[in-house]
């Protein structure tokens, strides 16, 4: 955690080998970080408002994060879908876990519940 | 009242016999809706699994006519404690 180089923020990823089976591909992101979104656009330019609320929620923590950009991609799109059985997006991943979207991201900064669990990242 | 909106409200209770429903229509395309659901389904269930069991139930329909969902899950104790009930 005490990388120099670590940024504080999300980090949109992109794929460095599209050829891996499709599960391999999606574990690998999920696994790029111990925080990983996946959403509509980028940190700093998301594009959705759901996406765009959890990276705001995500970035008053300081913490640093990966993302990928589902819009790019129509594989991983509907491929994570079927991976997690949550048919929407963003989705929050902790340690590999799906914690939720949109609203149980925000439910959970609203009771201190997301503090707690970004705590362990 | 609205047919997707009655239509969700069948499919949720269906489901869910014992739950009240409220859905808004946040965009005024009735694609993008805003569910409240009071159930004791959800009692004694993490706030990801409370999601999870509406968002099986919407996963058909998520795939087709609705485009996103803002959900808010309650027990009713939570419902009245809340004042919504």
């Amino acid at each position: 955690m005490n990388n120099p180089f670590s940024v504080i923020g999300g980090s949109a990823v992109e794929e460095t080998n599209k050829s891996l089976p499709l599960e391999v591909r999606i574990k690998s992101l999920i696994e790029s970080s111990p925080i990983f979104l996946f959403m509509k656009g980028s940190p700093q330019m998301p594009q959705c408002g759901f996406s765009a609320n959890v990276v705001q929620i995500l970035n008053s923590y300081n913490v640093s994060y990966n993302t990928f950009n589902i819009l790019s991609d129509m594989d991983i799109r509907e491929g994570v879908k079927a991976f997690s059985s949550w048919p929407t997006y963003p989705q929050l991943y902790l340690k590999g876990q799906l914690i939720g979207g949109s609203d149980i991201v925000t439910e959970m900064h609203k009771n201190g519940e997301l503090k707690e669990i970004l705590k362990l990242s | 009242m609205n047919d997707i909106f009655k239509s969700v409200e069948d499919l949720i209770t269906q489901n869910l016999p014992d739950a009240k429903i409220k859905i808004t229509d946040m965009t005024g395309t009735k694609d993008h809706l805003d569910i409240l659901i009071i159930s004791d389904a959800f009692k004694g269930k993490m706030i990801f699994e409370q999601h999870k069991i509406i968002m099986n139930i919407l996963s058909e329909r998520l795939k087709t006519d609705i485009h996103a969902v803002q959900l808010k899950t309650l027990t009713f104790e939570k419902a009245l404690a809340a004042g919504i009930i």
